[in-house]
């Protein structure tokens, strides 16, 4: 069970990461719940996404988690006859919950930082990193000249911290498996984050706070 | 097992669509519902199926010709956001009494909050006004699901049937099952009968009572009754302190809300939780029986209390009406959660810290050719008044070249009222500059530009024609001359279509070139105050950066700034774009060579020419 913020600006690739990481989770047999920013905000506006995802249970009947012959459950079957609890229903993230939070805009954090609990992790793009969770994420993809790719710097620098649900190389599979144009510039900003954080590694803190 | 993928909720949606046999989806764009047909459109692609698909001129156009599908027996869709249900309101209330032949489901996608709608209305409302039975979905599977159930229910009574998703539903992922695709074998078969399709006043007392009858049968079938989500909570509430014999009635993604905080606060196996599929008509015997059951009954629902104004005696009854339930504002979890810990007794919740910063507004994109314009249009009118209208140009507000908006279509309206309010006062009507998008003129502007021409109104309307409807996802307006399937079909010239609103000026030039663009403008405002003069147009073409399907322009040029910029923030107050970062009063400005597209209309903006292109050179494009 996890839960995750994904907040940047509209434009930055928060619906792609929070998207990709969705994917992974699937193939990962965990079911997942996301909610989008779309519409006005994303002109160049704060944009948040939620991600919820769980280990369903073999054959609970909760709206919509897979039942046991693979099927969405239907709402004929959302009478819970055996009164088991609910997993995940709900597709936001409640303040205070969030177990990873994804900055990828310096002010992200400022604005949305309110969702990560007191113990969970945040990831920041920032120009000035100053802990072993922040990383000039845009400046490095700025160096590789791929500028609209410090969203995957950013996800490839928080893979290794073993803070996700899922390991580095999950991720990197659900990229290959989405492919498209982009792919290779993709792979290569995901991979300057992973060395970014290798040569990081052992100084990670307390994570930031909202 | 069967393959998995993470859907939209949208894209649910129009699987259930296609999985039930739809034969014609309609739609005009509109957040939180656009992507319905997208996937539709990319369904119908891929599987090579038959049925019709457009992107209507406006809601009522497609809510008319998917009715008329229904009427030769065929199941239809309709699909819009709340707002543009305003605009097919009308034949709703008629179609909801002549009834349906084929299946017929008008998806009516609610925005609370309201996240990006003028309004956070209650479609439901709509329904219940039409006197039809509405679906409310708690999660893009059940948004799945319950099109099969709506299909069934209209073609069981001939009436029109809603599904009300609320952006929580529509912009959700998660994981579905897929299922086979089946092929609609529907011919379609118009049978005339005037007392139905053509009934006149006398027949539709007829029809109303027809209507009565069926909504009432409606109410009580079975399969679309409230039903209780936890049963064990059941038998908990005969203990006699189980939170004074409550219950909880919910709706939409509220339940699953409220579903999740239960299970979090230990009352998920104490507290019955009922969910009602259809919120409207709620049936007689479950409303009778959960006030005999209950002592108290909390609501939860989005956004007013539609269900809750069902329960005639609402003694017990706690919700919207009550003040238990915020009346206004979107029902986040957090939301949610106050008002069961308060309605249940328990410690408030440990209160969090509130956001640090307040966040950034929207703004129109870098190199968007509507900044260029509004920047013309304060130059050319610098006290005019500048009603605008419904799309990404909205955002003109932020330059202050915005004063009103109302609803699609209304700036032109707005505009001609403002002058004759000042003309039929006696007095000199300030200079007026209405803004509206192409896509937005095509949908609701060309009645508005007739009246405002034969009232004889005195304005400039200038229309902001960058060839998409750029806010709800580039989707086509009818000047493309391309239809959903990829074929030609006649193009609609936007200067031709003017003229024969009667407008006498009418020109079109790229706001780009700024100094010829405000100077144009100049004339067009002449035109308007002359004798002899009326309604002048103005189109300010050219298209939106952001549109994929349009070819990248070449290589832009680099824009840097000079030793002359004293650090005004001219720009960045009167220009606003986000390519040029400000550093505080005094520090010169820089260029954000990410975001920057090299249109260099802001070389024109700065007063002290401290913004010059790379190199020297002309900056007009």
């Amino acid at each position: 069970m996890q839960q995750i913020i994904v907040s940047g600006l509209g434009g930055q690739g928060v619906l792609f990461v929070s998207r990709l990481l969705a994917e992974t989770a699937l193939d990962m047999g965990y079911s997942a719940l996301l909610s989008e920013t779309h519409g006005m905000a994303q002109r160049g506006g704060n944009v948040i996404s939620h991600l919820k995802i769980w280990r369903p249970e073999p054959c609970s009947a909760v709206g919509g988690a897979r039942t046991r012959n693979g099927e969405a459950a239907g709402s004929h079957e959302a009478a819970d006859s055996h009164g088991a609890e609910p997993g995940f229903t709900s597709p936001l993230v409640r303040p205070g919950m969030a177990d990873v939070f994804f900055s990828l805009h310096p002010d992200a954090l400022l604005v949305h930082g309110y969702y990560l609990k007191p113990s969970g992790a945040a990831f920041c793009n920032t120009p000035q990193p100053n802990d072993g969770r922040s990383i000039d994420a845009a400046g490095i993809a700025m160096k590789l000249g791929l500028p609209v790719s410090a969203n995957l710097v950013l996800l490839g620098f928080a893979a290794t911290s073993g803070e996700l649900f899922c390991q580095a190389d999950r991720i990197e599979t659900t990229l290959r498996r989405f492919g498209g144009k982009r792919l290779e510039a993709s792979l290569r900003a995901y991979h300057a984050g992973l060395n970014q954080s290798a040569s990081t590694a052992g100084q990670a803190g307390a994570a930031p706070r909202g | 097992m069967s393959e998995r993928k993470i859907l939209l909720g949208n894209e649910a949606i129009a699987l259930g669509l296609i999985e039930s046999c739809c034969t014609m989806a309609t739609s005009y764009p509109g957040t939180p519902a656009s992507e319905v047909m997208s996937t539709l459109a990319e369904l119908k692609r891929k599987e090579g199926l038959g049925l019709h698909l457009e992107w209507s001129i406006n809601e009522k156009a497609a809510f008319e010709v998917a009715l008329a599908n229904s009427m030769t027996g065929r199941r239809s869709v309709t699909i819009m956001k709340q707002v543009g249900l305003n605009v097919a309101a009308d034949p709703l209330m008629s179609a909801a009494y002549t009834g349906v032949k084929g299946a017929f489901i008008v998806v009516s996608a609610d925005d609370p909050g309201p996240h990006s709608s003028q309004t956070e209305q209650d479609s439901r409302f709509f329904a219940m006004m039409a006197k039809i039975p509405v679906f409310d979905p708690s999660s893009p599977a059940e948004a799945r699901e319950f099109v099969h159930e709506a299909f069934a229910l209209s073609e069981k009574y001939e009436i029109p049937v809603m599904l009300r998703p609320t952006t929580r539903v529509c912009h959700a992922r998660q994981d579905l099952g897929s299922r086979p695709i089946p092929t609609p074998e529907q011919p379609p078969l118009f049978e005339k009968n005037p007392p139905r399709w053509a009934a006149t006043p006398k027949f539709r007392l007829l029809l109303h009572r027809q209507l009565n009858e069926k909504i009432a049968n409606i109410a009580n079938e079975p399969a679309c009754c409230p039903r209780v989500l936890n049963a064990r909570a059941l038998s908990s509430e005969i203990a006699p302190n189980a939170t004074q014999r409550a219950c909880i009635v919910a709706s939409g993604v509220v339940l699953a809300h409220c579903r999740e905080i239960m299970g979090d606060l230990g009352l998920w196996d104490k507290i019955p939780l009922y969910q009602a599929p259809m919120p409207h008509p709620l049936p007689p015997a479950f409303r009778d029986e959960i006030l005999a059951r209950y002592e108290r009954v909390l609501i939860l629902e989005e956004t007013y209390p539609v269900m809750e104004l069902q329960f005639q005696d609402r003694g017990k009854v706690f919700g919207r009406t009550t003040g238990t339930v915020p009346a206004a504002g979107e029902l986040l979890p957090e939301v949610v959660e106050d008002i069961l810990r308060d309605f249940f007794h328990l410690a408030p919740r440990t209160p969090v810290q509130a956001p640090a910063h307040p966040g950034r507004r929207p703004t129109l994109c870098a190199g968007c050719p509507h900044r260029a314009a509004f920047f013309a249009i304060k130059k050319a009118f610098p006290k005019g008044i500048y009603p605008g209208d419904i799309g990404c140009y909205t955002l003109g507000m932020n330059l202050g070249a915005v004063d009103a908006f109302l609803c699609m279509g209304a700036s032109v309206n707005l505009a001609a009222g403002f002058y004759h309010a000042y003309r039929s006062a006696g007095g000199d009507p300030p200079p007026i500059c209405a803004t509206i998008g192409d896509s937005t003129f095509f949908h609701a502007g060309i009645p508005a530009l007739i009246n405002a021409v034969v009232q004889d109104a005195r304005f400039v309307l200038v229309i902001l024609d960058n060839s998409t409807t750029a806010m709800t996802g580039h989707q086509p307006t009818p000047a493309l001359g391309i239809n959903l399937d990829g074929a030609p079909v006649p193009q609609i010239a936007i200067p031709d279509l003017v003229k024969a609103c009667g407008a006498a000026f009418v020109r079109e030039a790229d706001p780009y070139q700024l100094k010829a663009f405000i100077h144009l403008l100049e004339e067009a405002g002449a035109h308007a105050r002359a004798d002899g003069g009326g309604v002048a147009v103005v189109i300010a073409k050219h298209p939106c950066l952001m549109d994929r399907s349009r070819p990248r322009p070449p290589a832009n040029r680099k824009i840097t700034v000079t030793e002359k910029c004293k650090g005004c923030d001219f720009c960045i107050k009167q220009f606003e774009c986000p390519a040029i970062q400000s550093h505080g009063e005094k520090e010169p400005a820089t260029i954000d060579p990410a975001l920057c597209s090299g249109c260099g209309v802001c070389v024109d903006v700065c007063p002290h020419g401290a913004l010059q292109p790379e190199g020297g050179g002309p900056c007009d494009v």
